[in-house]
């Protein structure tokens, strides 16, 4: 049994969830796009607060809402003029759009529904893994511990930041 | 006998050949056509000196003990082998026949080739397009008719035959802007390879029940014991004997398998040497430049069939039905194309037609030579006139062809009364004339009397029928050679020189053949040349009564031709309107031409080609289009799937995998 | 109350289905990159939510949900970019007129 204030703050995270991927997706200022999805990733990030992954939300926050929510907003006004709103959408994208959402809806939701509904409904006791256990499974090379992933995704940085400098570089 | 020699005879003119090909446009047109004249030259000689050789030198290799002339494989490489019996080889044969052909072709084509420097060039002595590449082919085609005539087996021979087809089609066709020369070379070659299937069979048919393609086996003949022949060579001999001989041996539609073999390989013989049905391309032929029908269209090229008739002869003689048959369609043929001969009026055409006339008569001594009439006279008469005939006949084209020079016309009408304007040819032509209608002393009159008296050894049908073929041969002949030097005086058309002699260059080989056919009928033929290699005095055999007889039919042939054609008159018009029909259908060469247009293009073309091409183009091609017509439209239908945007490959990439998640969620779960 | 799996899931479900639909409706690029980190997020929500309520004790869908946050910033990055590379190109990230690589 959850306490009141988490079961308030679960529906408040849940809805403004929902609420600002709407609007992310609906709204005609690109902007303003930017910012719902800076909302929606606070959710996310409040979402795996209350999951007692704190390291998670932490880096959810600092990576997303710090760095790739920055990086969109200097796209948005290097690409855009102010007051530029995007067109209206036609009928036809529209229908397909959302033809193809509903379809998703439909068929994730369903399945989801009828399994997970009855299965894992209690939610398992787990103490927040400390910094020490996050580390030394970064670092460690033994089962379960990611040390090549690690490097990979460093290579990968590594890469994408020359990477993105040619390619934005001006000729 | 030493490897260098024939070895040089056959690479000199494959040299020459490459040579001038290759580098002829580098140099002068005189020098490439000296070095082509200079190169002959030099086979000329080797070749005389070989025949020299294996005539005289009375080597133990060449002449047995019993004076008997042998036949010996200078060498002889394998080339292919087959099976561990059958193999193709590449060799050098010589024997009498083939020591001959040496002679004959290395003198006629050094004659051409000298000749062809006068005449290949026009009033102001400039050369004609392409000198270089006449004298290249004609360089390939004195090395494939060599290469024919010392074959050491039947393949390596079918080999060079049809390289000197090749040859043939490449020189009628010298002036290749012309349409008529493109489409009679083209009718050469078609006509030929058509016979050329047969031979191929015939080949193969030979070869695979002997298991040789080997001359020296295959002709051997064991009963006389050639004691040149290996013990080797003579068993297998005797087994081809009685491969032939054994009655069980396989028969197909009522013919032994030797029958077919024999013929069939006559039939390529009947399409090189021009026999009745497949006659049609040697008229034609005569589109090529006059000198390149001097050597390969009277001279070598088309006595190849008598050749490889007389190569085989012992096999031939096995056969009797093979035989009769040469001899028919030889009788048939000469007359067909002396009766022919009578009506054309284009100069070259009368000597064509003579040629096949003449060939004709090389076929019927052949057909009616046996051994035991007159020791196969025949064979030796036939071979005798393939040699004389040889030298006049390529007088007489050379002759005509210093005609055509000077008038610039084939047609003799633009011709009468040039005996004036051009003794040299007047004189020599006229021997020409002599020769083959058969005056004694020159030398046709012996050849012909030969082939005459094997025929009346044969048959007294044969004999009667040859001799009115003579008849008409002399009555042709000098119908030409008055209409072109006597009829009327000549009239010289208004701003144009006189016609007279040419250049030495051409003067001199009509001089040279005009002598050789004055002298050639006194070489003792048949002591050099007969078809067991036993020589014998073919005087014994002379027949003093048709030889009488025969000069008698010349005379009164010639003497036709020259109350018709003399002097200006109305009697060949006479003539022509008495007997319209016969006129007509001679003057048409009997609708040969028409008959084989009216075979291929109504019947063969019409009712077979055509609608195979309707069904390949409608059935065969009409699925396969509508194979790709579908496909076609298929990817037009789906090609706007791929519209570059981005978003609608989303959209399908989705709309597959909620399918993929539908079935999966409907059916597992 | 118990807040379950499923209470997780669904709005991280509605989360991408809202990505979708923008993902196929909007023409501005960066709008599309908008609605991928959309989809992306509502993956990472199930991973953590997996992990949490079938295996509390181990962290692998912590630790791929790190990844992909690790990759998502890089493939971001290299998007933005490429987009102001095209920008500089045509003057406008309308993938509309991106359509040359078709039939």
């Amino acid at each position: 049994m959850e306490s009141v204030g988490s079961i308030i703050l679960y529906f408040i995270v849940a809805l403004s969830m929902i609420v600002f991927s709407v609007m992310a997706v609906t709204t005609r200022k690109i902007l303003r796009a930017a910012t719902y999805l800076l909302f929606t990733l606070f959710a996310a990030a409040v979402v795996y607060f209350m999951l007692d992954y704190e390291f998670l939300g932490a880096v959810q926050i600092a990576v997303y809402a710090g760095g790739i929510v920055v990086l969109f907003v200097f796209a948005i006004l290097l690409t855009s003029r102010p007051g530029d709103n995007t067109e209206r959408l036609t009928s036809r994208s529209r229908v397909l759009g959302g033809i193809a959402a509903v379809a998703t809806l439909c068929v994730a939701g369903y399945a989801l529904v009828s399994r997970c509904a009855v299965a894992f409904a209690q939610k398992p006791e787990m103490d927040t893994p400390d910094m020490q256990t996050i580390g030394s499974t970064l670092m460690g090379t033994g089962a379960g511990q990611y040390l090549l992933p690690f490097e990979a995704v460093s290579v990968l940085l590594l890469a994408c930041i020359i990477g993105g400098v040619v390619i934005a570089r001006k000729r | 006998m030493d490897v260098t020699l024939p070895i040089l005879i056959l690479s000199i003119p494959l040299f020459m050949f490459l040579f001038l090909g290759l580098l002829g446009m580098k140099m002068t047109h005189k020098l490439a056509g000296v070095l082509g004249t200079l190169g002959m030259g030099t086979v000329l000689l080797l070749s005389y000196y070989t025949a020299y050789l294996y005539f005289f030198s009375g080597a133990p290799e060449f002449v047995n003990a019993a004076g008997e002339r042998l036949q010996y494989m200078v060498f002889d490489q394998t080339w292919l082998q087959f099976t561990d019996s059958l193999a193709i080889k590449i060799g050098f044969f010589l024997d009498p026949i083939s020591a001959m052909m040496l002679v004959v072709i290395t003198t006629i084509s050094f004659m051409v080739h000298l000749y062809s420097l006068g005449y290949m060039r026009d009033h102001h002595g400039v050369y004609e397009h392409g000198f270089q590449r006449f004298y290249a082919f004609l360089s390939l085609f004195s090395f494939s008719m060599l290469g024919l005539v010392v074959a050491s087996n039947i393949f390596q021979m079918y080999i060079f035959w049809e390289l000197v087809g090749a040859s043939s089609y490449l020189l009628i066709g010298f002036y290749y802007i012309k349409p008529s020369a493109v489409s009679a070379s083209k009718k050469a070659f078609i006509v030929t390879r058509f016979a050329d299937l047969g031979f191929l069979i015939g080949i193969l048919i030979l070869s695979y029940y002997t298991g040789t393609f080997n001359f020296t086996e295959l002709t051997s003949v064991p009963v006389d014991g050639l004691a040149n022949v290996s013990q080797v060579d003579i068993n297998t001999a005797i087994g081809v004997r009685s491969i032939f001989e054994n009655s069980a041996a396989p028969t197909f539609m009522g013919a032994s398998v030797l029958t077919w073999a024999l013929v069939l390989i006559f039939m390529g013989g009947m399409g090189k040497s021009a026999m009745l049905p497949l006659h049609i391309w040697l008229p034609d032929a005569m589109e090529g430049p006059t000198p390149v029908s001097a050597l390969i269209h009277a001279a070598t090229m088309v006595v190849a069939g008598v050749y490889l008739v007389a190569r085989l002869f012992p096999l031939y003689l096995m056969e009797n039905s093979a035989l009769v048959i040469i001899t028919v369609v030889g009788a048939i043929t000469a007359f067909y194309a002396a009766m022919v001969a009578c009506t054309q009026i284009d100069i070259k055409r009368v000597l064509a037609f003579s040629t096949i006339s003449q060939i004709a008569f090389m076929m019927v001594s052949l057909g009616v030579a046996r051994p035991e009439i007159h020791e196969g006279l025949g064979y030796m008469a036939s071979m005798f006139h393939l040699f004389t005939h040889a030298m006049f006949k390529a007088l007489l084209f050379l002759g005509a062809g210093a005609l055509i020079h000077a008038i610039g016309s084939n047609d003799y009408t633009a011709m009468h009364g040039l005996r004036k304007h051009m003794p040299i040819t007047h004189i020599t032509f006229l021997i020409g004339c002599l020769a083959i209608a058969g005056i004694i002393p020159f030398s046709g009159f012996f050849s012909k009397d030969e082939i005459l008296s094997s025929c009346m050894g044969y048959d007294w049908v044969a004999y009667l029928w040859m001799s009115m073929v003579a008849g008409l041969t002399a009555f042709y002949m000098f119908r030409l050679y008055f209409l072109i030097f006597w009829w009327k005086e000549h009239k010289v058309p208004e701003g144009h020189h006189a016609p007279h002699d040419q250049p030495w260059t051409m003067s001199l080989p009509l001089i040279i053949l005009a002598a050789i056919s004055c002298v050639a009928g006194f070489i003792p033929f048949g002591e050099l040349v007969s078809w067991n290699g036993h020589p014998y005095d073919f005087m014994e055999h002379f027949n003093w009564n048709v030889a009488t007889v025969s000069l008698i039919i010349a005379v009164v042939g010639i003497a036709m031709a020259a109350v018709m054609y003399r002097k200006e008159n109305k009697l060949p018009e006479k003539f022509k309107n008495a007997v319209p029909a016969l006129w007509d259908w001679c003057y048409h060469r009997f609708y040969w031409d028409e008959l084989y247009m009216f075979i291929t293009h109504r019947i063969i073309f019409g009712c077979i080609c055509r609608p195979l091409a309707w069904f390949d183009r409608h059935i065969i091609d009409g699925t396969m289009d509508s194979f790709a017509v579908i496909t076609n439209k298929a990817s037009d239908a789906i090609k706007p799937l791929q519209s570059g945007q981005i978003q609608m490959y989303v959209w399908y990439y989705l709309i597959g995998v909620l399918a993929l998640g539908a079935i999966t969620v409907v059916c597992l779960i | 109350m118990e807040i379950t799996a499923i209470y997780y899931l669904l709005p991280a479900l509605f989360m991408f289905c809202c990505g979708v639909y923008g993902f196929i409706t909007r023409k501005n690029m960066i709008a599309m990159l908008i609605s991928l980190e959309l989809m992306l997020n509502a993956v990472d929500i199930n991973f953590v939510v997996f992990n949490r309520f079938l295996f509390p004790e181990q962290l692998e869908g912590m630790f791929f949900t790190l990844f992909a946050i690790a990759i998502a910033a890089a493939e971001t990055a290299l998007a933005i970019a490429i987009i102001i590379n095209i920008f500089r190109a045509v003057r406008n990230i309308d993938v509309r007129s991106l359509n040359e690589m078709k039939f």
